[in-house]
């Protein structure tokens, strides 16, 4: 499927490109402003964004490969993320991964049918002493129990 | 005690409150000395890198050379992205000023006309805030083109963030300007180490956040004063972030030299319907773990660890009681490491996948007694042969794990049966081979 940015996310990009001497450090935020305009990197987008900074689509797939937050096909409206690493195992951490995946069916990054939501197992969030933890897209639910959690999908599902 | 980096000042986050509270003072006072007055009053103050390795940071800037014709940088890493840490994020939040006035000071100090401050892609939340505060700095002209009235000095810098996307390798210093730069987070081969080979190959100096947020106290109220605060060869204090089986988990600033067991039981509110202490992992993942019942005496300091066989690390206190499941918390500590290893060096990029399919093997029950030596050899071939210190922080979790409590581990394997070679290797393989079976 086709892919241009958006004249706005073009003027972000060049806002971007100034902080840096050269075109290529921007590849990082352009990849973010392209996932939000299209909910996940295409191969149309990694060939776009290379147009826009003047490298090879090479180079931004090594980038779009490396990191973890850049996702290579669609994820859901809300894309639950449930740190297990150790601070938020010893807390119930694994308890609230198996609470998210047993509602939704969905193993690790897998989408439900309707697209609304999708799930990640994700490392260390920096929540640990607030843990247990889920991130909803951007923002953090911290000091979970079951019940709170229960609490928040059922919010977000209602959202929908 | 008094609080350097986090006191308890309402609305400090905010830029009026923090000037109505001496902020930028510090600034204005750095801009009538030489930059290398200021170097010498930090190598002075004994300030360590509060990221991991406590070098001095005076040393560090003095690295970068005086005379140069390419531009000189510095980097503030607020990439935290080690297990057990979350000390930046609360800098972001409560007292972002005083980083970004540390981050001037630091600037003038080294040269650099450029700052960039590195996050974590996963603290959008922090990122907003802190980008709130620099906006409103460069509003009041204490950072960009104003400075020249409101420090009455030629000096000017810029401060921005770069977001990143979900790596813990790029808190490594090189690998973060890899990825500054666009790139893949490789680290690189050292030397040529930043100071003269950094970011896009100029003069470049990486510091921690919580680092660089003390430069402005020890400007404002001298080197002395800084160098008396808790261990003399590590001053000042430290934001320990207790978690884990405690029952008050969270952010506590202390001096260095603080004693653990002061930390886990006065501060943090002991452990959950006091039962004991089974493990306790002193400064993040990477560090080595120290027994419940070794606690005794141990203090906080880069120094005091080293005796008790461990490190600060980033300070990341993980408390783990007596019924915690080690064998499943090394497996986990494991599956990390393998899950973030860049993949560039072949010891790091294969040895952290065999230390935890091992640990996995023995977590499933099918471990045998020459499993807990193979995680120990596997260990001391990753460590010392890797780019980067990520080596490292694989192999001494787990190296040090199953050495201090070979008891527990040896509990949970089967006896070793004499098994030919080929089976011997076969039991290396990723299906986790039924050992117990072969005995019968």
């Amino acid at each position: 499927m086709e892919f241009k940015f958006t004249e706005e996310n073009l003027t972000r990009i060049e806002q971007e490109v100034k902080k840096y001497p050269e075109r290529k450090p921007a590849v990082m935020a352009a990849l973010y402003l392209a996932q939000e305009q299209n909910g996940y990197i295409s191969n149309e987008v990694i060939k776009e964004v290379a147009d826009v900074l003047g490298i090879t689509a090479e180079d931004v797939l090594g980038v779009v490969t490396f990191y973890t937050m850049y996702h290579q096909k669609p994820m859901g409206k809300f894309h639950l993320q449930v740190c297990t690493n150790v601070s938020c195992m010893l807390r119930g951490g694994y308890e609230i991964w198996d609470q998210v995946k047993d509602k939704f069916g969905i193993e690790n990054l897998g989408i439900t049918e309707d697209q609304n939501f999708s799930l990640e197992e994700v490392e260390c969030m920096g929540s640990c002493g607030t843990a247990p933890m889920i991130a909803v897209n951007e923002d953090y639910y911290e000091n979970l129990t079951n019940e709170k959690v229960e609490e928040i999908l059922e919010s977000l599902k209602s959202t929908n | 005690m008094e609080k350097i980096l986090l006191p308890d000042i309402e609305n400090l986050h905010l830029i009026d409150v923090y000037i109505s509270n001496g902020g930028y003072e510090a600034a204005k006072k750095a801009f009538t000395q030489t930059s290398d007055d200021i170097i010498d009053q930090v190598k002075k103050s004994g300030l360590r890198g509060r990221g991991g390795a406590a070098f001095s940071a005076g040393l560090k800037w003095s690295f970068m050379p005086k005379t140069t014709d390419k531009p000189k940088y510095l980097c503030v890493n607020g990439d935290e992205s080690e297990p057990g840490s979350f000390k930046d994020r609360q800098i972001f939040e409560i007292n972002p000023h005083q980083m970004i006035e540390g981050t001037i000071i630091t600037c003038y100090a080294i040269g650099a006309k450029t700052a960039y401050v590195y996050i974590r892609g996963e603290y959008h939340k922090w990122i907003r805030l802190l980008q709130k505060a620099i906006d409103d700095a460069y509003e009041k002209g204490f950072i960009g083109k104003k400075m020249k009235e409101t420090f009455n000095t030629d000096f000017q810098c810029d401060i921005y963030i770069h977001k990143g996307a979900g790596a813990y390798i790029c808190g490594e210093e090189s690998s973060l300007m890899n990825s500054l730069e666009g790139k893949r987070g490789y680290p690189r081969v050292k030397p040529p180490f930043p100071a003269q080979n950094g970011l896009w190959g100029c003069p470049t100096t990486i510091n921690n956040v919580e680092t660089i947020a003390n430069v402005p106290k020890i400007i404002e109220k001298g080197w002395e004063w800084f160098s008396k605060i808790g261990h003399p060869k590590h001053p000042g204090t430290l934001l320990f972030g207790v978690s884990g089986h405690v029952n008050k988990p969270g952010v506590y600033e202390l001096p260095t030299g603080t004693l653990l067991t002061d930390i886990i039981y006065k501060y943090a509110g002991g452990v959950p319907n006091d039962k004991k202490i089974l493990c306790v992992i002193p400064g993040g993942t990477s560090m080595p773990p120290l027994r419940g019942d070794k606690l005794e005496g141990v203090k906080m300091d880069a120094e005091s660890l080293k005796e008790a066989e461990s490190a600060i690390g980033t300070g990341g206190v993980i408390v783990m009681d007596e019924d915690t499941d080690l064998v499943k918390v090394l497996a986990r500590i494991a599956h990390f490491y393998h899950h973030e290893s860049c993949g560039q060096c072949t010891p790091c990029r294969e040895g952290t996948g065999w230390l935890e399919k091992i640990l996995k093997r023995i977590l499933a029950g099918n471990g045998s007694t020459s499993d807990l030596e193979l995680l120990i050899t596997v260990a001391n071939q990753i460590e010392g042969n890797t780019i980067c210190a990520l080596g490292e922080a694989a192999a001494w979790p787990v190296k040090y794990m199953v050495e201090r409590f070979r008891y527990y581990f040896e509990a949970r394997v089967n006896d070793e049966v004499s098994l030919p070679i080929a089976n011997k290797v076969h039991s290396m393989r990723e299906t986790s081979y039924p050992l117990a079976d072969v005995k019968k």
